[in-house]
């Protein structure tokens, strides 16, 4: 419900939001999220909390707005971030620079721990060399995969000095982001509409697998795979389309949702609770796609506002509901869409799920949590 | 630089830099090149001519009782400045002007993205209500605005008081001032032009308005009420007469109560003051009471305190006589109290109170008039906040936002007030003698600001597109202005202009980022920069890129790219040549013989290869025709060697002499094998006929 949603204005162009992890077993929901700007003259990340918890009162709604713990310049805009654990947040730069940063939370402080300066960049024709923008970050502590505008993809390890492994123009258009698949392999996609695999086990410079939009090539900005079913993949496009991939068969999606009237800029299941989908796009928009509603037998407990049991115990029912994901026609009445910002104008860069919480950023310079999705 | 030399040295005519200081200013076509003052001692004047100078007095001694706000907002706005230099005012000779001074502030920045989403849901909410619904929007989105100022002005305030740096502490102290004073104009033109109060409410709303914004007593008010015995308190007096000359009649009466069991001997006039302070008539917001029957209560009220007073029943208290006296209205008895009001528009409205509750609209340009005369005393002249207020009680709406465009040191202001008034329909009649009406003429303002900062310009987009005259020309020339930094805003740059149909500037973005990626040697990323842009000479020129590259290293870079072009390849002849000579190669590779052969040829006869390929396509048909088995049929031969004799035909003798033995050989070679391919070929297909 929007009067769940508490907003905060923060004079700086948000470009990522991203949960902290919980701790495995964590039953309450969480409470510290970090933000990323760009395009300011001073960008930077910030820590913030995400509302007062001492006043949760009975029935679990929150009062206040998000409040600043700490923050830290960053060098460029901040284009991708990503948790590595709960201290480290991984940044990806427009100067081509990944940084790890940590959060001390005994002071509340944020220090810059390691970095890998120009990790991806052009080499011009005079062949100078200087930073590209990295697009994509993605961490499976303590390996972290980035992806950039200079179609490289870097794999680093947080306890090594040099990058494990770099596929040198791995693709010859820009990469715009990256997830990991199974452990050795990762998903990208790229500005001609291709979704590709790569096996990093194998030391070929190729991808294992193909995959690509009929027709226009529309350029793919995001992409999210299923968290227990592998095989299905999200994604994202300049046309504001959402297509849904088996990379199990053939190499077309199997569906093609119609969304956002501009690009999607972020494509997330939810964690645990992967019949919810959350996207997000630069028309202003932010979607929730429910497929959990067409089962009938459901059990009503989700949409009586039980917050935690709602996330935990849900699990169970993936395996009756995953395939609404993957049906011809997701369209027909098995799906339910919710538009969660009516009247926004600005677009809405990120976004990020965790439990009953949203938090999300625009180009409004506003951050908004929302602690009760499922209310 | 060495440009200076071959430049005329007056480069401004009229103009002298070596005499006088020079600023200039960027506008969206042109540049504003004008002599300035600014930085000069003493000399602190508005350079701009599209803003009249304000006069730059010295900041008159206080004549307010305290620290004043409304005061201070009335020294911070006389002392602000138009533009501002960007270097050290005593070393350079050129300065540059700022459009918008307050942009630069990050504190408002809040105000502007706030403000942004008010301003568009008050274009969205287009007329489709009528009458009072209508109205009651119109002053919610009023309401919105200010409760934007509002909490902007708190978290000023609490940066001012957290911050330990005197000279920023005092930058935002002067911030704070001018918001103030902002919401105080605001909320006054809310009162008289967007609600449009009547006879009755008009004069509630402005006892709110006095209420909320005379805070300097507040202290005082909070000292005394917290003290052990409040009527003891040297200052119990002076609180009373704040809550009677805000007509506060509750809270005076309540503190009043305090004094009379502390003072048993004064009980019985106690009693009258406060039964006549009960018993004051106040319009009602409903419709309960007809303006004749208030009046005619007012007056019976009336000319029962005149009563008291005449038969002397207050005579043994000072203060309950000055007490009676301002109930009756009397003048002199209220500006007694002049340092409790510290304004003059307190002084009219307490005025208004107790001597005029029925006052209409258009009779307060009178009293206001008088009010401020009388409070000023010919003393000091009146600053310019005290202008504006005075040209919104006399309904000058014109005159409220020409000064303030004037004082204030941004376009805020002006642009979003404006454009509210033109939606409640108060402005429809006034047009400029230059550009379109004034709401437009500020919002491009406004918004052109809003391009100059280096964040903020995607704000501007949504006012240019509500400004029907000039706004698509203002976006499409500032637009292109906006740095590419990264392929990321390249693409929300790119997206305004295709919802906006703005073909020239997609054109001119794509093409920028073609030739960055292609700088870079990512020919890949170039290629889907002008397919977006439909570019086709440019897809041409990368094609180029592609096939030079291809004969110098004999491999293909980018397989990914080209082996997927799809529908695009269509768009340029070179690129679709690109894309079906790489499906040659794939045919080739894949060895399918007969299916490659055909296309190489068609590739040459259908002139889809540029001539200057065809001895490549032609090498290439060479191990085609060293096949053990027959791939070319005799038809296909014949038109093999055609191409090639027309290809040595048609060129000059002169450019061949430079690689003469190399492509001699190769014609040689190529001649030899079509030779001996016609002749297998036309055994063959004689043997297949015959059978």
């Amino acid at each position: 419900a929007m009067e769940d949603v508490s907003a905060k204005f923060v004079s700086q162009k948000i470009s990522r939001t991203r949960w902290r992890p919980l701790p495995a077993a964590a039953l309450q929901p969480p409470d510290l999220f970090a933000t990323g700007s760009w395009d300011n003259e001073d960008n930077r990340i910030s820590i913030w909390s995400a509302g007062d918890l001492g006043n949760a009162g009975l029935n679990g709604e929150y009062h206040g707005e998000p409040h600043l713990l700490c923050d830290i310049q960053h060098d460029g805009d901040v284009m991708d971030m990503q948790f590595l654990d709960q201290e480290r947040i991984v940044v990806g730069s427009s100067t081509g620079t990944i940084t790890i940063f940590c959060h001390h939370q005994n002071n509340q402080t944020l220090s810059a721990d390691h970095r890998w300066a120009k990790a991806h960049y052009h080499v011009d024709q005079d062949t100078s060399c200087a930073g590209a923008a990295c697009t994509g970050v993605v961490c499976n502590n303590p390996e972290i995969v980035t992806v950039g505008e200079d179609g490289r993809i870097n794999l680093f390890r947080a306890d090594q000095k040099d990058a494990v492994r770099t596929i040198e123009n791995a693709d010859s258009s820009t990469l715009h982001a990256v997830t990991f698949l199974r452990t050795t392999e990762i998903l990208t996609v790229n500005s001609i509409g291709q979704l590709k695999i790569w096996d990093l086990r194998q030391q070929r410079n190729e991808p294992s697998q193909i995959f690509s939009l009929a027709g226009d090539r529309v350029p793919l900005h995001c992409v999210d795979r299923h968290p227990n079913q592998q095989h299905i993949v999200a994604t994202g496009g300049q046309d504001g389309m959402l297509s849904i991939w088996d990379i199990r068969q053939g190499t077309l999606p199997v569906s093609l949702l119609n969304a956002h009237e501009a690009e999607m800029w972020e494509v997330h299941f939810h964690p645990s609770d992967p019949d919810h989908l959350f996207t997000c796009s630069e028309d202003g928009s932010l979607w929730h796609w429910d497929t959990s509603t067409n089962v009938s037998e459901k059990p009503s407990f989700l949409h009586q506002g039980g917050r935690s049991t709602a996330y935990l115990s849900h699990s169970t029912m993936n395996q009756s509901v995953v395939c609404a994901w993957l049906s011809n026609d997701p369209t027909k009445d098995r799906m339910e869409i919710t538009n969660l910002i009516p009247n926004q104008t600005l677009s809405v860069n990120s976004l990020d799920v965790l439990g009953p919480c949203l938090v999300y950023g625009t180009d409004a310079e506003a951050i908004y949590v929302n602690r009760q999705l499922f209310a | 630089a060495p440009l200076m030399d071959t430049v005329p040295p007056q480069v401004v005519p009229g103009a002298d830099p070596s005499a006088r200081q020079l600023c200039f200013a960027w506008g969206p076509a042109e540049v504003l090149v004008c002599e300035t003052l600014f930085g000069r001692a003493g000399g602190s004047r508005s350079p701009c001519p599209s803003r009249s100078p304000c006069p730059s007095r010295s900041p008159c001694p206080s004549r307010f009782w305290g620290e004043d706000r409304a005061g201070a907002a009335a020294r911070a706005l006389t002392g602000s400045v138009a533009g501002t230099g960007d270097g050290a005012p005593s070393s350079s000779r050129v300065f540059v002007v700022r459009r918008d001074q307050d942009i630069y502030i990050h504190t408002l920045r809040k105000l502007f993205n706030e403000s942004h989403g008010i301003f568009m849901g008050l274009q969205r909410s287009e007329e489709e209500l009528a009458g009072k619904s209508r109205k009651a929007q119109l002053v919610q989105v009023s309401k919105n605005y200010r409760s934007v100022i509002r909490a902007c002005m708190e978290d000023m305030h609490q940066a001012a008081v957290s911050t330990r740096d005197p000279a920023l502490q005092g930058q935002y102290s002067t911030q704070v001032s001018i918001l103030s004073a902002m919401e105080l104009i605001w909320n006054l033109c809310e009162i008289l032009f967007v609600e449009a109060a009547t006879a009755g409410p008009l004069l509630l709303r402005l006892l709110d308005w006095v209420r909320l914004h005379v805070c300097d007593v507040d202290s005082m008010v909070r000292e005394v009420l917290s003290s052990e015995s409040p009527s003891k308190h040297k200052l119990f007096w002076n609180v009373v007469d704040v809550f009677v000359l805000q007509g506060r009649m509750d809270e005076a009466r309540h503190l009043l109560s305090k004094e009379a069991s502390a003072n048993p001997a004064s009980m019985n006039m106690y009693k009258i003051l406060d039964d006549l302070m009960k018993k004051m008539p106040v319009p009602s917001l409903g419709n309960t009471q007809t303006l004749t029957e208030l009046e005619l209560k007012w007056q019976h009220w009336h000319e029962e305190c005149q009563r008291y007073l005449q038969d002397g029943t207050f005579a043994s208290s000072p203060h309950m006589e000055s007490i009676c006296k301002i109930l009756l209205g009397d003048e002199d008895a209220i500006l007694e109290k002049k340092e409790l009001m510290t304004t003059w528009y307190h002084f009219l409205v307490t005025r208004l109170l107790y001597s005029h509750p029925t006052v209409k609209p258009m009779e307060l340009r009178f009293y206001a008039q008088s009010s401020m005369d009388l409070f000023l005393g010919g003393q000091s002249s009146p600053e310019p906040l005290d202008m504006i207020l005075m040209a919104a009680f006399e309904f000058e709406m014109h005159q409220v936002i020409k000064e303030c465009s004037i004082v204030l040191s941004n376009w805020w202001f002006v642009a979003h007030l404006t454009d509210l008034l033109d939606h409640c329909k108060l402005l429809q009649s006034h047009n400029l003698y230059f550009g379109s009406n004034m709401r437009e003429f500020l919002l491009l303002e406004y918004a052109s600001g809003l391009f100059s900062h280096h964040s903020l310009w995607q704000l501007g987009v949504d006012y240019f597109d509500h400004c029907p005259e000039f706004g698509r020309v203002y976006l499409e020339l500032h637009i292109e202005r906006i740095p590419l930094s990264t392929e990321q805003k390249a693409l929300k740059v790119l997206r305004i202009c295709e919802q906006r149909q703005m073909h020239e500037q997609v054109r001119s973005i794509c093409k920028i980022m073609a030739m960055k990626a292609l700088r870079n040697n990512r020919l890949g990323s170039a290629l889907s920069w002008s397919i977006r842009a439909k570019d086709a000479a440019f897809a041409t020129l990368i094609s180029d890129r592609f096939l030079k590259d291809y004969c110098e290293k004999g491999c293909f870079s980018d397989l990914d790219l080209i082996d997927n072009l799809g529908p695009s390849m269509l768009l340029s002849d070179r690129l679709t040549f690109l894309g079906k000579y790489r499906e040659f190669h794939r045919l080739y590779g894949e060895k399918r013989f007969p299916e490659a052969a055909r296309l190489l040829l068609t590739l040459m006869t259908a002139h889809i290869a540029p001539c200057s390929f065809w001895m490549t396509l032609l090498t290439d048909a060479l191990p085609l025709l060293e096949q053990k088995e027959v791939i070319f049929s005799a038809e296909q031969t014949y038109e093999l060697m055609r191409c090639l004799e027309d290809l040595t035909a048609g060129n000059p003798d002169k450019q061949k002499i430079q690689d003469d033995d190399v492509e001699t050989t190769k014609v040689e070679m190529l001649r030899l094998a079509l030779a001996r391919n016609l002749a297998r070929v036309i055994v063959k297909e004689g043997t297949v006929e015959g059978s």
